[in-house]
């Protein structure tokens, strides 16, 4: 850090940049802290009893921190009407966002080998095609896929709902795969025909260990878009099967009386806890792989 | 029966014609060098011999046998690429062991055969390393492990030299020469070293266009080019290219080239075998620059010295030689001078030509007369 910045300090004029730099990370750091609010809100509310939220600052510290709003919010919380907290929907969302990102991401993975690898005549329609999947609104394919999941006997489920996540998610992941293997030497996939690798050979011995960067971009993006959907959620998964994000709509829904606001805040970072773990495990590859596919273009 | 024969083969892709009808054969233990200026469809041969691309006419044969229509696995050919083809997740025995374990070769053996190659090629410390822990003339030498092990019935070659430094081709040039040497392996080269391709080959194609200009040994290409384009393609300078014209002269029929204030008179090389030379036929003199001297340095061996008196326009000391190059017929002419010839720029001297090694051209045809 240091070298870089004698590197560049020369160019601009004296003083100025030194000016400059401050204003840039003092706007960065408001802004850091302006987004950083909402969770700094939840997280001292969820530990907070009732009494206090109802008369103290919205932004102060608890003064008797408690996780009994977690526990209640776990175990305990009513959604409808049972009263089992949201557990059970917590382990519906694994349930549908695991296979989900496991099989988009690899479909993914293929599709983007045999566009770029193995081309056939019309391979560039294909592509198009897949991308034009990106741009369907949700909204749009609400109705033919409800007809669909009820053909195949998936409607009201999870599996229903990793189908639907998959279908949605190969559009993405297809041109994540399709411009990281672009740039992948095709000598490579040469060479190992030569030396006598067929086409799954070469697939898992040569392009997936390379994949790293792209994996994890397209797992992150997957695993965000899937665990945080609401729309598919709410419309093909209700009751028993409804996932996380559903569930915690109906919990806040739900009204028994007093409004507990500090339950509530604890089921929201139940929902937002793997995401952000996502991000804190994975996300140093993420701007990596990004940065990755920028200077490969 | 050639070992590898390469018959009528002509490769299309969409409408444009990239190899038009190739005739190549090369016998067992050959070393053949593809050149040819860039684009001319050398790395597009390679890759149908290989089987990495198809061909729309023609047949390659090895041992008598068709292969044109086998996968590329199944042709027990061995190919070392220009940018290597290490695959960079393995280590460097994984990737000389990957051909043999895609085979189903047992453990044991696989070890032996890594061995065995990394000894040949001096490798054998970097076994456990990945590729981008190499240098680039020890990825060369693991691309060529990579080879060696497979032992295969053909060696093909698409300029594995040309990322690397002077001094490590020169290097990596005698090592190829050497294991060619020790295993009398068949090969096929692509580059576009001159030196490389003279000091490597036992046969040499030029191609252009597509096309085959030429296909002989070092010494035919070099000395006996079957027309303009391998003459001027060839060679380090380029041979001297002279428009001329024949002409009677007193006894002899002899060509003239014309220059400021007069012109030449030389006789018709010993080399022209085509007859009938007629009056006032316009040829090209071609003569490399070691066959123009000073005149001590002149091959007295040699029937048909002529000293042509030239005004010197650069001279270029090279080392072990100084290229001295004047003005003849309207176009540059090197001459090559021993080191310590006493040439300066601007000095009128005599240039010895070794008329036994010139040829004539014809300008309309571009062919040898
Ligand atoms: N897949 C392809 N589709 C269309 N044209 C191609 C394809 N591959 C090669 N060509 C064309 O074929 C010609 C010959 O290419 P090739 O790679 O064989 O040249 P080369 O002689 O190896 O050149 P270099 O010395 O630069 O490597 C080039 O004009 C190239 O544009
Ligand atoms: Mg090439």
């Amino acid at each position: 850090m240091t070298s870089l910045a004698s590197v560049a300090a020369p160019a601009g004029p004296v003083g100025g940049s030194r000016l400059g730099k401050i204003l840039v990370y003092g706007v960065l750091l408001l802004f850091a802290l302006f987004f950083l609010l909402p969770l700094f809100v939840m997280i001292v509310t969820s530990f907070k009893t009732l009494d206090e939220i109802r008369d103290g600052n919205m932004l102060a510290l608890p003064v008797a921190p408690t996780i009994e709003p977690w526990i209640k919010a776990w175990g305990e919380a009513c959604i409808g009407l049972t009263c089992a907290g949201i557990k059970g929907y917590f382990w519906n969302s694994i349930k549908m966002v695991v296979p989900a990102v496991a099989i988009s991401t690899m479909l993914g993975a293929l599709n983007g080998y045999v566009l770029t690898k193995w081309r056939f005549a019309g391979h560039k329609l294909v592509f198009g095609l897949m991308l034009f999947a990106c741009f369907i609104p949700f909204q749009s394919v609400l109705i033919p896929m409800a007809r669909i999941l009820g053909l195949l006997g998936l409607a009201n489920g999870t599996p229903g709902l990793v189908l639907v996540h998959v279908v949605y998610g190969l559009g993405f992941t297809t041109l994540f795969f399709r411009n990281y293997y672009e740039a992948f030497p095709s000598e490579l996939i040469k060479a190992a025909q030569i030396d006598g690798a067929g086409f799954f050979q070469i697939f898992w011995r040569i392009i997936l260990p390379s994949s790293g960067p792209i994996i994890v971009v397209t797992v992150i993006f997957q695993f965000t878009n899937i665990w945080n959907d609401f729309l598919f959620g709410s419309s093909f998964a209700s009751g028993e099967s409804a996932p996380m994000t559903v569930a915690l709509n109906n919990l806040v829904a739900t009204s028994t009386g007093v409004r507990e606001y500090n339950v509530d805040m604890a089921a929201a970072m139940f929902a937002a806890i793997p995401t952000l773990l996502v991000y804190v495990l994975a996300g140093r590859y993420f701007v990596r792989g990004l940065m990755a596919g920028a200077v490969k273009g | 029966m050639a070992f590898l024969e390469i018959i009528g083969l002509r490769k299309r892709f969409a409408s444009m014609e990239i190899l038009k009808g190739i005739d190549i054969t090369l016998e067992k233990g050959g070393f053949l060098v593809l050149v040819g200026p860039s684009g001319c469809g050398k790395s597009t041969l390679l890759n149908t011999i290989a089987g990495l691309e198809t061909i729309s006419e023609g047949e390659i044969r090895v041992e008598g046998r068709a292969i044109n229509n086998l996968h590329p696995s199944k042709r027990d050919i061995a190919m070392v690429f220009q940018s290597y083809a290490l695959y960079p997740n393995m280590t460097v025995a994984q990737n000389i062991a990957f051909a043999l374990e895609m085979r189903g070769v047992p453990k044991a053996e696989r070890e032996a055969a890594v061995a065995e190659a990394a000894r040949t090629l001096q490798i054998g410390h970097l076994l456990k390393r990945k590729p981008s822990q190499l240098s680039g003339g020890q990825r060369q030498r693991v691309a060529m492990g990579r080879a060696l092990v497979r032992n295969p019935r053909i060696f093909l070659f698409d300029e594995p030299l040309s990322n690397l430094d002077a001094k490590l081709r020169v290097d990596m040039r005698v090592e190829i020469k050497r294991l060619h040497q020790a295993t009398r392996a068949t090969i096929v080269y692509v580059t576009h070293d001159q030196i490389e391709a003279m000091t490597l080959a036992t046969k040499i194609a030029v191609l252009k266009e597509g096309e085959i200009q030429q296909v002989g040994t070092p010494y035919e290409i070099y000395n006996r080019p079957a027309n303009l384009f391998v003459a001027d393609f060839m060679g380090s300078p380029a041979m001297n290219l002279m428009d001329a014209v024949v002409a009677a002269g007193s006894g002899r029929t002899e060509i003239r080239l014309t220059r400021e204030g007069g012109e030449i008179r030389l006789p018709i090389p010993s080399s022209v075998t085509a007859d009938g030379l007629g009056e006032g036929r316009k040829v090209v003199l071609g003569i490399r620059p070691e066959a123009i001297t000073d005149r001590n340095g002149a091959d007295r061996t040699s029937k048909a010295i002529e000293i042509v008196e030239a005004q010197v326009d650069v001279v270029e000391p090279a080392g072990s030689d100084t290229f001295v190059v004047t003005r003849l017929a309207g176009k540059e002419v090197t001459a090559r001078m021993p080191a310590d010839a006493d040439v300066r720029a601007g000095a009128r001297v005599p240039f010895a030509f070794n008329l036994d090694k010139a040829l004539l051209f014809d300008p309309a045809t571009g062919l040898r007369l």
